[in-house]
């Protein structure tokens, strides 16, 4: 447990905090690079997937999406986007981060949107609905579950992601640990595991309640719900 | 450099191609043990996790308020990431592939454990009953009626389990045992060599792609009467 207080003893010293490169030069970092990655997905992810799932095709395009991104390593991607003329820093890793947060947030939109009920688009036109209607005030509100559950994996993606562009020159908090493992400094590598984990996992926890709050109707806390589906069609790994 | 004066100078012109054939003959034999390294700790971490996995949805599909532990548990898991996970096991293990070994094991049992878990839960309570009353017992009742009926579900969560697995092996560079990642990093290092980091960037692609094949194939295998009843 020597190493546990090494870690904790890194964790509280505030000059680690506070000094250049220190966790929290590093943690804002991490959070501008994943928020910026996450908003370009959500930019270009969920009126694709809006118009796919309102029009009804492209199920074959998404899914087979989804899972090719699901086999390309994260880390392979992050290079690749650092030795092109972009060059290694924060716009190459933004760019890759966002690429991997594309897949999860186009499935699940385009799942969202596909799966509303048919009927409920025909009553919307009977009222007297145009299209774009139909698309924003009837169909958006029902796949909005859905679609939160895409951002939310994709956030959760993209801030563990994140953490690999440490090991390409990149910076983030997962400096900290590829740092002390190049110093042979277990305590700071615990320190940053910790740091990490928790910041991924509290973003499940933040996205999960924003989820939802933005959630009409009858509402259920997203998690530790039984999910029965298979995965693939809904929810793409998170794993980085 | 300072002689350049606006001409590009040799130095600066050294092709960099992105892929080079001639790069993988030269270096077909450390491609191999690469590969190898990559094949061995996916198959270890798939059959590892399963044979841990499957226990524990047999265990939380008895006892109901397991269950839903059992799942925010893997959320939970699911949720650190890989850099995080290595990290917490390293101290305990060392710069060893036993590292690699467990972080990976421990992600594909949590991916397993879900699909496993579905699986059981999506055997419809009659067939049991009515397997129940032709006198199985609980290992024939198992065997013969309850994982032929889950399979499709056990199958897909093992190849989502094997897909992700071969992706994450190559984070295991940072104990240097990350199979196929040794060639991305290794060429990152090596001054930005595109031709390494692509044949090891593609290679990690294909080898996904071809155990997702592989499975498949296995899937239709093991289950005859899912393409009598398509065709």
């Amino acid at each position: 447990m020597n190493l546990l207080q090494e870690a904790v003893s890194y964790l509280n010293d505030p000059f680690n905090w506070s000094r250049p490169n220190g966790i929290l030069d590093l943690g804002a970092q991490h959070l501008r690079i994943s928020l910026i990655a996450v908003l370009a997905a959500m930019a270009i992810g969920i009126p694709v997937g809006a118009l796919l799932g309102h029009v009804g095709r492209g199920g074959g395009f998404t899914v087979a999406l989804s899972n090719i991104s699901r086999a390309v390593p994260t880390l392979a991607l992050l290079t690749v986007f650092a030795v092109t003329p972009i060059g290694f820093g924060p716009t190459a890793t933004t760019i890759a981060l966002a690429l991997f947060a594309l897949p999860p947030v186009l499935t699940n939109t385009y799942v969202g949107f596909r799966g509303v009920d048919r009927d409920v688009v025909e009553a919307a036109r009977a009222m007297g609905m145009g299209e774009r209607q139909v698309l924003v005030r009837a169909e958006l509100p029902l796949a909005v579950p859905l679609l939160m559950t895409g951002v939310r994996t994709a956030a959760v993606q993209v801030v563990a992601t994140a953490t690999l562009a440490a090991l390409v020159a990149g910076g983030g908090l997962g400096r900290i640990i590829t740092l002390g493992f190049r110093q042979q400094d277990y305590g700071a590598v615990l320190a940053g595991a910790i740091l990490v984990a928790a910041l991924a996992v509290l973003t499940e926890l933040l996205l999960s309640a924003l989820s939802w709050a933005v959630t009409p109707g009858p509402r259920r806390l997203p998690l530790g719900r039984v999910r029965t589906r298979r995965p693939e069609a809904a929810e793409v790994a998170a794993a980085a | 450099m300072l002689s350049a004066g606006g001409t590009v100078l040799a130095a600066d012109a050294a092709p960099n191609p992105w892929f080079d054939p001639s790069y993988v003959s030269d270096n077909w034999d450390t491609i191999l043990s690469y590969l190898g390294e990559h094949v061995r700790l996916t198959v270890a971490a798939v059959v590892l996790g399963a044979l841990i996995a499957l226990p524990l949805a047999l265990v939380a599909r008895r006892n109901r308020w397991l269950a839903a532990p059992v799942l925010a548990l893997s959320t939970l898991v699911y949720t650190i990431p890989s850099l995080a996970m290595f990290a917490f096991v390293a101290p305990v293990t060392g710069l060893s592939a036993t590292t690699v070994l467990v972080g990976l094991v421990l992600y594909s049992l949590v991916i397993l454990v879900r699909n496993f878990l579905a699986g059981l839960q999506s055997v419809p309570p009659d067939v049991q009953e009515a397997a129940r009353g032709m006198g199985y017992g609980p290992g024939r009742l198992f065997w013969q009626v309850e994982l032929p009926l889950a399979l499709p579900s056990f199958m897909a969560g093992i190849r989502v389990a094997t897909v992700s697995t071969v992706a994450l092996v190559t984070v295991g560079v940072i104990v240097g045992h990350g199979g196929l990642g040794q060639l991305i990093t290794g060429g990152f290092n090596a001054n930005f060599y595109r031709a390494q980091i692509v044949t090891g960037a593609l290679g990690c692609v294909l080898l996904a792609l071809v155990a997702d094949l592989l499975l498949a194939g296995a899937e239709r295998a093991l289950t005859p009467w899912a393409r009598r009843a398509r065709s």
